[in-house]
């Protein structure tokens, strides 16, 4: 299927920071049926993260975590993407920057290892100098993807927060310095405090709320960023059934990312949304993806 | 979901190696591992040593800065709880050779106890740098396993590495499984004595984590999450591996080489 100019086997795709750290785990993905692998947010420099604990687990709501970018640094990773693209995958690069110039930078990198795409992690809620506190004005979306898109020639996704006042404003202005896709959501900032001790859980405090909970809040991003932007927008948040990827379909989305559901159902989740989706699709009368693409909303597709 | 307990008994087993016990009740099998917060500080993976339905323990070896920590604590301290995780040792087999090196032996001991309480024999090649660090040799014997030693000072037992002990036993005696935990080379070096034989090994493995839910990659050994599909494995599964025996990743994912830092 064709999502812009992303050629992709099918609309489900790994989301960044799930599996992502070692090529042989995007190639295991890859295997169990993803439509696409998109990387692990990778920087300049090789970054450990923030000390554990990194995670909490909710029973229903999903996760809280606050892994703090770590990554093997962009001169180590190209081994990987090497690893994961003999094994057949479309792999989509991510990469997080403090600045535009670092973005620049770091996307000819990363374009230089065959990646099909780039994803701009502009969102991360919770790294001090990175993510979001570089992607939550439209001017300073802007000038990051119009950096990286004069460097190059690949096709550019502009990940974008929840945690704005507009981020349908973010992804326009992604659209305007030339991006080829938006990705929404990234996770939702969010606290655990640990009562018996009077402390956050997270060694880092804030972290970012995945998973089920999310989910109505990443349909709302994504109907508005579709009002607003005419490329395509990849759904990302709470995705664990077919049902809810055509949720965010009908919302607006061409394709989803799948990534908390890995830890709740395992990596044969991306086999059961293929099978589930196409059941769903004859169920409904819907004949191709494509067609249900925005049919939420009044105007219709 | 993360449980905070009070320590309820500080046990030193050896002058480097500490058990702590504390009241947990999830149910939980040898050869599976919890994740402890020690709160202002670090969470690790850790093995349980003792699997008791409403009590649990863990026997933490000092390695690096948190490890040293959680040893200090002393009974009433508070840690945060999570699992049990990852997977089991197959206790069916009927006659054992348990390899153990070093704090290898904290996941060992509480199989060894629940295959001798199913009826199985248990053999037991303990190895340490010298006689004081042999774990929970004690425990064994009580438990009614047969124990043999190695140490790499000659202060007891067989001087030099474990593993020339197991090939010994090896060759004179027939084993249905070996379960092993300890350094990767040791393991890596029992599962090619024990190949030609034909006889299984098992081997718990250890690598730095995270999330433990198998989510964040941090513990990728080959195609494999430690967390979720080990930590224990059959050692098939492990040969072919370039890393097994060679690299570990660190908390950046970065490949570092085991005996570097």
């Amino acid at each position: 299927m064709q999502v812009g100019p992303l050629l992709l086997r099918n609309p489900f795709l790994l989301a960044s920071g799930i599996w992502g750290e070692s090529g042989r785990s995007l190639a295991g993905a890859w295997a169990a049926g993803a439509g696409g692998v998109i990387t692990k947010s990778i920087g300049s420099a090789p970054r450990a993260g923030y000390p554990n604990p990194t995670i909490e687990e909710y029973d229903s709501w999903g996760l809280l975590n606050a892994m703090g970018l770590p990554n093997p640094g962009i001169d180590e990773y190209p081994r990987e993407i090497h690893e994961a693209r003999s094994a057949g995958a479309t792999v989509i690069g991510s990469i997080f920057g403090g600045s535009a110039e670092e973005f620049a930078r770091l996307a000819g990198r990363m374009a230089a290892t065959g990646v099909v795409a780039l994803e701009l992690n502009l969102s991360c809620p919770h790294a001090e100098g990175f993510g979001t506190e570089v992607g939550s004005t439209p001017a300073d979306v802007e000038e990051i993807v119009r950096a990286v898109r004069r460097e190059v020639a690949i096709p550019v996704i502009a990940k974008i927060t929840p945690n704005a006042a507009d981020p349908a404003g973010l992804a326009a202005a992604a659209e305007k310095a030339g991006a080829a896709a938006i990705s929404a959501i990234n996770t939702v900032r969010a606290l655990a405090i640990d009562v018996t001790l009077r402390r956050p859980v997270l060694a880092h405090g804030l972290g970012g709320l995945s998973g089920p909970a999310i989910k109505p809040v990443g349909l709302a991003c994504v109907w508005q960023i579709y009002e607003r932007v005419s490329i395509p927008v990849l759904g990302v948040g709470g995705i664990e059934t077919a049902d809810d990827a055509l949720e965010y379909v009908m919302a607006g989305a061409r394709a989803v990312e799948v990534g908390t559901a890995v830890t709740r159902g395992g990596i044969g989740v991306f086999a059961r949304l293929a099978a589930g989706l196409s059941d769903r699709l004859d169920a409904l009368g819907i004949r191709r993806l494509e067609d249900a693409v925005g049919i939420a909303h009044p105007s219709g597709s | 979901m993360r449980r905070i307990v009070e320590v309820t008994e500080r046990v030193l087993e050896t002058p480097s190696t500490v058990t702590l016990r504390f009241p947990y009740d999830p149910p939980a099998d040898p050869g599976q591992f919890v994740m402890v917060w020690v709160p202002g500080d670090d969470e690790l993976p850790m093995s349980l040593a003792y699997t008791d339905p409403r009590s649990k323990g863990i026997t933490v070896k000092a390695m690096g800065d948190t490890s040293r920590r959680i040893q200090s604590i002393a009974a009433g301290a508070r840690l945060g709880i999570r699992g049990p995780y990852g997977n089991r040792f197959d206790l069916s087999p009927r006659r054992v050779l348990i390899v153990g090196g070093g704090s290898g032996a904290a996941v060992l001991a509480p199989a060894a106890e629940r295959a001798i309480q199913g009826g199985s024999t248990v053999t037991v090649a303990l190895g340490a740098t010298t006689a004081a660090e042999l774990l929970f040799r004690g425990r064994f014997e009580r438990m009614g396993a047969r124990v043999e030693v190695a140490t790499d000072d000659g202060s007891e037992g067989t001087h030099g590495f474990v593993t020339a002990l197991v090939e010994g036993m090896l060759a004179r005696e027939r084993f249905d499984a070996i379960w092993t935990c300890g350094p990767e080379v040791m393991m890596q070096k029992v599962a090619r004595a024990a190949a030609p034989l034909g006889v299984p090994v098992y081997c718990s493995v250890e690598r730095h984590m995270k999330c433990a839910l198998g989510m964040c990659d941090a513990c990728a050994l080959g195609p494999y999450h430690v967390c979720v599909d080990g930590p224990v494995f059959p050692a098939e599964r492990l040969l072919p591996l370039e890393e097994f025996g060679r690299s570990h990743r660190d908390p950046s994912g970065r490949r570092v080489p085991f005996g570097s830092r």
